[in-house]
């Protein structure tokens, strides 16, 4: 019989694969086939057992398995083989071999009840350490030093000394470590603690706590002491590095949002209550140029759809800028409050207008791939590619605009039409193109900063709404006409804001921030770096 | 001297004040008689619904009044003036949750319901007294005047002028929204006070109760336009005028600024702390939505419509835009905000003295008071 052959080189395969993976003991382990048959058993103990013994195994292969069981994609031939669906495609769970011509009617369905599949998921998470992925290899290591299994330490053993990867070994250690803190042994227990002394990882101080509030042994007590206030320590520094950060990272934010306002606001004094939704629709213009891309590019393009949307929302949003400005605001110029109320009611209508043509709900924008992941620093603190990435982005584009307005000779006009109106148009300066051209820069601006918060948070018609006092506070702040001073505005709001946020919460945080910038202009009524002239009022 | 009353009969000719008594008449006798008397299918019969309705215009009118005295005569755009109303509306909404008393789902004779919810083990300080009405009372005045108070008193010294300070009501009020919706400062978090029962032993499901409130907000709203009225026209008012129109010049020549300004900036606050208390009887909620950015901006366009620096304009501008509201918001959902957006533009660009400048063109006169400007000044 066929079944008989399969079974024999399935074993004498496994055979191999054990011996070569773990050469110790391969003999008096049960098999994996066995084990993998036994999955089919009626008996629901049977079961049970037969996946703990694949999990004890720790080899990778019984994963696609017991993820199909899981799934009940896992079904019985007729000759007793077991095969899983992949897809369209049927594979024999002995070796993962596609098999062809199956009649899916020919075959039964292997069932599971909830406690076989709660030991699957625990064995999924066990095997997890034998991934051929590290990033999954140090996510099962975490997961398993919070297991209470008697198997955990073993596996950990095994796994430790199969690993290849240093990041991944360290992570085991640590795990290995924390287990071992209930060890019996009392040597055992103070080298875990020696070990775990370097960790700044806070479930190993939640487990050296618990440690010492049963142990006796005076010693391991004494250690565990000074490893729970180093690890204190280190935490404490790292999370103001995380703080740090994070502020940075909220800074950039604010000020990607706030240059545009910078110069349609700091240049030009027009209150565009709009810039919000310049933002917004910087952060569609994103996300249609990613679905372009989806639909009609292959996939291996897909990751450079992020650098085409920057310039294609630059474009849509300067040009509906350059619209406004030409249509409503060139009206209005000299009438701040008048301009206040049109721009407002100029982004509900852009809302509702996004809202009627793209629907309500939030549009799911992707990260590409080289946005996603991070610099994993210790302590469960990540530097995540795309804030690091927007942060980088932030500073180009505002040395970008700062060299604009210093060496181009549309910065020149610019400048000469902000300073002087009149002396400028009879130098020759056609003002009028030079206020569109200035708005459509601001809105553009304002577009790219839609790029870069697709990227980090909802793409939904009120996005801009949340950003619009944010911005006018850090221009304000930061001193109205000085690309300098909505650097330093943004970048300190932001910290201040996240350094508060522990201590005062999200909101409180913001709310002391608002009334601090409130107190703060009593004091500095033109913001942080007042542009120094004599204008008059009044 | 002249008594008060003699001085506010002489603002107004005999037209004003037959105009005036007209529609007081019509607001506060015939709308109250035509829903209480005829059958519930007589033609003449006002159906129930909206008398609530129109007394929450009205609110919104005494809203936009008190905005048109800032903004109008003394040139002060405040974006703020949703938090005051917002303030008195809570104000009163104590003491109609202090009303409910043991009826309350989980029956506690003090905490209200969600007090007991969140696990709260006594009353804060800060709902003390308001199980009585007077008490509540002064504070839909008291709280709103004194925020207005300190907030002014800061801006207006450091000379905070124009759009600068339309930004940071902006931002106060945007402040306090973020801080009501906390469940942690005790007015109920997100879902703010709700399932009144009743108001001085009133029921406020009666029919006739929804009528008194309806006529004390007609009430109210005459005496505010009659208290602005006195204002403007006083020597006070022409230093607001003139305060509005050449701000440096009106304190070279030895006027206090900040004085001026921050008196009608306290009494527009108290207006809409009044305007809000009898708001939130009437529709029977007050949550922290009405402290967003979006509704104090609301507020000048119902000013701007129906024109500023006029006082009757905004507050027929108020119940222009709302009855629009209402009608669109139910007959085309989508429609609303493309229309109010639209309304914000139309009128800044074409209708810059609203529907009283454009009523007053059409008769070939100038309206009495003059259009409202800016200086020029950002």
């Amino acid at each position: 019989m066929t079944f008989v052959k399969i079974i024999s080189v399935a074993f004498f395969l496994f055979l191999v694969a054990t011996a070569w993976n773990n050469p110790a003991g391969a003999g008096d382990r049960p098999d994996f086939a066995g084990a993998v048959a036994a999955l089919n058993s009626d008996d629901f103990d049977e079961k049970i057992k037969a996946v703990e013994t694949l999990a004890a195994l720790g080899d990778p292969r019984a994963v696609p398995v017991l993820q199909a069981l899981l799934d009940s994609r896992l079904s019985a031939a007729e000759d007793g083989r077991l095969l899983y669906a992949d897809g369209d495609v049927y594979r024999d769970a002995m070796d993962g071999q596609p098999v062809t011509g199956v009649d899916p009617a020919d075959l039964s369905d292997v069932s599971a009840n909830n406690r076989v599949r709660g030991a699957i998921e625990g064995a999924i998470g066990q095997l997890s350490l034998f991934d051929p992925n590290p990033e999954k290899r140090r996510g099962a290591a975490r997961a398993v030093a919070d297991s209470k299994s008697a198997e955990a330490v073993d596996l950990l053993q095994r796994a430790l000394a199969q690993e290849t990867d240093p990041a991944t070994g360290s992570v085991m250690t640590t795990a290995l470590a924390g287990l071992q803190l209930r060890d019996a042994d009392r040597t055992v227990r103070l080298t875990a603690i020696h070990t775990l002394a370097s960790s700044t990882d806070p479930t190993m101080l939640g487990l050296l706590e618990r440690l010492q509030d049963g142990e006796r042994d005076q010693a391991v007590r004494r250690a565990a002491d000074q490893a729970i206030s180093g690890i204190r320590q280190r935490i404490a520094l790292i999370g103001i590095g995380a703080h740090l950060f994070e502020g940075f990272s909220l800074g950039s934010v604010l000020l990607l949002a706030a240059i545009g306002l910078a110069i349609t606001f700091g240049v030009m004094g027009v209150v565009n209550m709009a810039h919000g939704e310049m933002i917004m629709l910087g952060a569609y213009a994103t996300y249609v140029v990613q679905q372009c891309f989806r639909m009609w590019l292959p996939a291996s393009a897909f990751d450079a759809y992020l650098v085409v949307a920057v310039p294609v929302a630059f474009l849509i949003s300067g040009a509906v800028g350059i619209a406004l400005e030409r249509g409503v605001i060139r009206f209005l110029y000299g009438r701040p409050l008048e301009t206040l109320l049109s721009t407002w009611g100029i982004s509900l209508v852009l809302q509702q207008l996004v809202r009627t043509i793209f629907g309500a709900p939030n549009k799911e924008v992707a990260n590409p791939a080289w946005m996603t992941g991070g610099i994993d620093m210790s302590g469960g603190f990540i530097l995540t590619w795309n804030r690091l990435i927007i942060i980088v982005f932030c500073l180009v584009v505002l040395g970008a605009l700062a060299a604009l307005l210093r060496y181009s000779r549309f910065g020149l006009q610019m400048r000469a039409v902000a300073q002087n109106r009149p002396m400028a148009a009879a130098m020759g300066i056609r003002t009028g193109r030079v206020d569109a051209l200035t708005f459509g820069l601001g809105s553009g601006i304002a577009g790219i900063a839609g790029v870069a918060l697709s990227q980090i948070g909802n793409v939904s018609p009120n996005l801009g709404q949340g950003y619009i006092v944010d911005s006018f506070m850090v221009v304000v702040f930061g001193g109205v006409g000085s690309l300098w001073g909505t650097l330093l505005g943004a970048v300190s709001l932001g910290v201040v804001n996240k350094f508060l946020e522990p201590y005062a919460g999200a909101m409180l945080g913001k709310i002391l921030v608002l009334v601090f910038i409130i107190l703060f202009i009593q004091k500095r009524p033109r913001g942080l770096f007042a542009l120094k002239g004599r204008s008059i009022e009044g | 001297m002249t008594s008060p009353l003699h001085r506010l009969l002489q603002f107004h000719d005999r037209r004003f004040w037959l105009s005036f008594a007209v529609v007081g008449a019509v607001l506060l006798g015939l709308v109250p008689l035509l829903n209480l008397l005829p059958g519930e299918n007589s033609a003449l019969h006002l159906p129930n619904y909206m008398i609530p309705l129109l007394g929450k215009y009205l609110c919104y009118g005494l809203l936009a009044l008190a905005l048109d005295l800032v903004w109008g005569y003394a040139g002060v755009l405040s974006l703020g003036h949703g938090a005051f109303f917002a303030l008195g509306g809570y104000a009163m909404g104590m003491y109609l949750m202090r009303e409910i008393g043991t009826r309350g789902v989980y029956g506690n004779p003090l905490l209200p319901d969600f007090m007991v919810f969140l696990a709260w083990k006594e009353l804060p300080w800060y709902w003390m007294g308001f199980d009585h009405f007077a008490f509540a009372a002064l504070m839909v005045v008291l709280v709103p005047a004194c925020l207005a108070l300190v907030f002014g008193w800061l801006a207006f010294r450091s000379r905070i002028t124009g759009v600068y300070l339309s930004i940071i009501t902006q931002a106060m009020t945007f402040a306090l929204m973020l801080a009501f919706f906390r469940n942690e400062m005790g007015f109920g978090g997100n879902n703010g006070l709700t399932d009144f029962k009743d108001l001085l032993g009133f029921d406020l499901r009666d029919q006739t109760t929804k009528v008194a409130l309806y006529a004390a907000s007609v009430v109210a709203l005459g005496a505010a336009l009659l208290i602005c009225r006195f204002v403007v026209a006083s020597k006070l008012g022409r230093v607001m005028m003139a305060m509005r129109d050449a701000e440096s010049r009106v304190r070279f020549l030895g006027y206090s600024v900040t004085a001026t300004k921050l008196f009608a900036f306290t009494l527009s606050a108290a207006l809409a702390g009044i305007a809000g208390a009898l708001y939130v009887p009437q529709v029977g909620i007050i949550n922290p939505s009405e402290f967003s950015p979006a509704n104090s901006i609301e507020i000048a366009i119902w000013v701007a419509v129906g024109g500023r620096g006029t006082l009757v304009g905004a507050i027929l501008g108020a119940l222009a835009v709302n009855a629009a509201k209402t009608w669109l918001t139910g007959a085309l959902p989508d429609a609303w905000l493309f229309f109010l957006g639209a309304l914000f533009i139309a009128v800044t660009l074409v209708l810059p003295d609203g529907l009283t400048g454009l009523a007053g063109r059409l008769h070939r006169r100038r309206p009495k008071a003059p259009p409202a400007r800016e200086e020029k000044h950002a």
